[in-house]
């Protein structure tokens, strides 16, 4: 237990060290970690031989990042992709074994070893490039879509890969062969036919996607009736964990199997919540990955073939670098794009330390090479923060007024965010999507969700009012901020935290009365509505009508009534103040006296104040009253 | 503010405009007042004082809009009957728009050929307009010939706006110049191209 403590102690005080420190300097939270390793491991010594155990753990952040990847996508986006998917992401396999195999056989090789190492190499690293696409905000560039694809297929040709490895077994080697089997194969079919393989893995599959489906709806809902936070994210590491473990048991990649089941609970009203529950633990996760790989540099075997060891990883970096170049070339990927992809995707990945171990246990690769072809792996992952630090100061600057173009027509898909589906959000809504805008709804009552998901009407639970659950909606990207909470102070948090976090965000607010609106105009919101104002002015223009007012007139005495209100309000802002109630802020309460004062003149006035000094173009010259020409 | 044009611009329906948007904003883009009514007051709940302030402000008018039966849209109606007031703009004590210009500039479904004595219209462009030249005469304005873009829909399919959209820039410059227009210019038809108003002065 105290080794435990004291290890937890040592990888946190690193990261706490080095990674806002990496930050500041502009490095990345990726190199900040793989630096906190780098400190403790070979340069103070500090952990030894457990990383590798650690690391395994910590691998499970990827499957995490997957699972989040997949909720952002919906299945329909996935099928979009497909062309992009397979084309480069096999091409870049399929092209990057190659050249490997071929410069590691010229290099003199026997060819299975040779391809054991392409297949090894042509993997990047997932962990690496989408953590920094994400915190670069270069996930939605053309370059970081393609970028994504060939990860995605790369993590899914891990599994052909994984297969084909035992077939290029060296004679000479399998009696050294290390058969440690504790991480690989431990499938429960090993030894069975393979269609009855076939059979499982395809009932797995169809298990993850039904029951993703038709299962995991109902069981949120349930849970979110328990109104229990810490029972949301217990349900959704389940999720995650159960579906891993589902994985591994018919021998399918754990990483791919979340990533599946992220793509089926994209359309859920529980993403959000989902996403902003499993997001500390994959960053955390991820980070501790990073910082295994900073630790478990092999420092002896790095200062003896130091040279070969840069050789090497600048080597295959360039390789790789060159196959995505081209790639990006055939598939009218350009300019900084085109530079992003070609160097985001340049490393080995921490897929290479898999196959690596899983090479040398099935006696394809000697140990000295699995080592030095581990530091390569490490090192490449190294290198690449710095070669997205290269791609920020000196790519990024020359594509600068092309990037401004692109992010206008982003703008242009300006999605609203509608925070409660009451009655009135609910209003509000409708509108928006008659006119075809895309709206983001979140509402916290999880009944009011499934009776409005039976009328078609989709909705995302969460507390509106909580800042991670707001951004995992997109409150970075809309245009409109719609608040239509009940709960006024939960309200007003929220409306301070958009404004504070987006200045020009523009942020419309339902209010129950004229004190809110005082309160939510100094929290910096742009349009306060007051709930029953506007039906409360129709049910007078309904009065009049009734009490014989022409229509006409007493529309537009409506209207001249919503102008008066709304400048007595503005002249009672000026003696308004957060800090002191109401009814114990004399210069506020004599405003209103004045206020109520011109209300009794103007009814004993000939024409009354709403009887609109506007119009006068309207009015017989004879009836006009003095017009003030100043 | 600019103390030249004042530029009112009116149109029910700017997202089916082919032409008039369009020129709106080549307008807005020059050294005047440019003011989208209907985007104003999309109420129709027009504030008069404000826009009484307004044409004190400037020394030259002009109503930007599409023709609808001889007339101007709805809200330039109501904005007329409202803003140019007894006591204001005519009348005992009216004379806030004497010596200020007016001009209209409009678009037209109908091709030129079918304004005049033998047009569908059976009468010239100018004829038809003729109560907001009496308007004009009434505030004491000089009211400049109306500049026109006939058949707006068949200029916009053939993408053949970009002349008229240069003519438009050329005149709204002259016009921020208080100096006054020629003589000549100002008993025509209009001050389209080929009227003389710009051909005079080279623009």
């Amino acid at each position: 237990m105290e080794g435990l403590l004291g290890q937890a102690c040592l990888f946190l005080g690193a990261a706490l060290i080095c990674v806002p420190l990496a930050k500041r300097l502009g490095l990345g939270s990726v190199l900040g970690y793989l630096i906190a390793g780098v400190l403790i491991g070979p340069v103070m010594g500090m952990v030894g031989g457990e990383v590798t155990d650690i690391q395994h753990f910590a691998e499970f952040g990827v499957v995490m990042m997957l699972f989040l990847v997949g909720l952002e996508l919906e299945p329909r986006m996935l099928w979009a992709m497909r062309s992009k998917l397979l084309g480069l992401g096999g091409l870049q396999v399929i092209g990057t074994t190659a050249l490997v195999a071929g410069v590691a056989m010229w290099l003199g090789q026997p060819w299975q070893i040779a391809l054991a190492i392409g297949l090894i190499l042509a993997l990047s690293s997932t962990a690496i490039v989408l953590q920094t696409l994400n915190e670069k905000g270069l996930m939605k560039s053309p370059g970081g879509q393609s970028s994504f694809s060939v990860l995605l297929f790369q993590d899914i040709a891990v599994i052909p890969i994984l297969a084909l490895m035992p077939l290029l077994a060296l004679p000479e080697l399998v009696g050294h062969g290390d058969h440690d089997d504790a991480h690989h194969g431990t499938s429960l079919l090993a030894g069975l036919s393979p269609w009855f393989k076939a059979v499982v893995t395809v009932a797995a599959i169809a298990v993850v996607v039904v029951g993703g489906r038709y299962f995991v709806n109902p069981l949120l809902h349930y849970i979110a009736r328990a109104k229990l936070r810490e029972m949301f994210t217990a349900v959704a590491l389940f999720i995650v964990i159960g579906i891993a473990m589902l994985m591994s048991l018919v021998g399918l990649s754990p990483a791919l199997g979340t990533f599946l089941a992220g793509v089926v609970l994209a359309n859920s009203e529980f993403r959000h919540e989902l996403e902003s529950d499993i997001e500390p633990f994959k960053g955390l996760l991820l980070g501790l990955f990073f910082i295994t790989v900073g630790a478990g540099i092999d420092s002896a075997v790095l200062f003896d073939n130091v040279a070969v060891v840069l050789g090497l990883t600048l080597g295959v970096m360039f390789a790789k670098g060159l196959v995505l170049a081209v790639l990006a070339w055939v598939f009218k990927v350009r300019g900084r794009d085109a530079w992003l992809f070609a160097l985001s995707l340049a490393q080995a990945g921490e897929f290479g330390f898999v196959l690596l171990s899983f090479a040398s246990q099935n006696a394809v690769l000697p140990g000295s090479l699995v080592s030095l072809l581990s530091l390569v792996v490490a090192l490449s992952m190294f290198l690449t923060p710095l070669l997205f630090i290269a791609f920020e100061r000196w790519v990024q600057p020359r594509f600068e007024a092309a990037d401004q173009r692109q992010a206008d027509e982003v703008d242009e898909t300006g999605t609203v965010l509608i925070a409660g589906m009451g009655r009135f959000g609910m209003i509000v809504n409708r509108m928006m999507l008659s006119l075809g805008y895309s709206t983001v709804v979140l509402d916290h009552q999880s009944e009011q969700i499934e009776r409005l998901a039976k009328f078609g009407v989709k909705t995302f639970y969460g507390d509106a009012s909580r800042p991670d659950l707001l951004e995992a909606a997109g409150l970075a990207d809309v245009k409109v901020l719609v608040v239509a909470i009940d709960d006024m102070p939960r309200a007003l948090e929220l409306v301070r935290y958009a404004r504070r976090e987006y200045p020009d965000l523009h942020i419309v607010v339902r209010v129950a009365g004229r004190m809110d609106v005082y309160r939510f105009y100094n929290a910096g919101a742009t349009d306060i509505i007051r709930e029953t104002f506007d039906s409360a002015v129709r049910a007078g223009r309904c009065t009049y009508e009734a009490l014989g007012l022409h229509p006409y007139l007493s529309q537009k005495s409506a209207q001249a009534f919503v102008r008066f209100d709304q400048h007595l309000m503005r002249r009672m802002a000026e003696y308004w103040d957060d800090e002191i109630a109401p009814e114990d802020n004399p210069a506020f309460i004599e405003e209103g006296k004045r206020q109520v004062a011109m209300l009794d003149d103007s009814l004993r006035g000939k024409r009354g104040i709403l009887h609109d000094a506007s119009e006068r173009g309207w009015v017989p010259p004879g009836e006009l009253p003095q017009a003030d020409q100043s | 503010m600019s103390s030249g044009v004042l530029l009112l611009f009116a149109h029910p329906r700017p997202d089916l405009s082919n032409c008039n948007v369009k020129l709106f904003d080549a307008a807005s883009a020059t050294d005047v007042t440019s003011v989208d009514l209907y985007g104003t007051y999309p109420r129709y709940d027009i504030d008069v004082d404000a826009e009484q302030q307004r044409l004190r402000d400037h020394h030259t008018l002009v109503l930007q809009f599409p023709i609808y039966w001889y007339s101007t849209p709805p809200l330039l109606k109501a904005w007329i009957d409202l803003v140019l007031e007894y006591g204001f703009a005519y009348g005992v004590g009216g004379d806030a728009l004497a010596g200020k210009r007016l001009l209209c500039a409009v678009t037209t479904g109908a091709a030129e050929s079918a304004y005049g004595p033998d047009g569908v219209h059976g009468h010239s462009l100018r004829e038809l307009l003729r109560p907001l030249e009496r308007t004009a005469m009434l505030c004491q304005m000089q009211y400049l010939p109306p500049f026109a873009l006939f058949g707006a829909q068949r200029v916009a399919a053939a993408d053949a706006l970009d002349p008229h959209t240069a003519q438009w820039r050329a005149l709204l410059t002259r016009l921020n110049d208080p100096a006054p227009m020629p003589e000549s210019a100002l008993a025509g038809d209009s001050l389209n191209p080929g009227g003389q108003l710009l051909q005079m002065e080279g623009a």
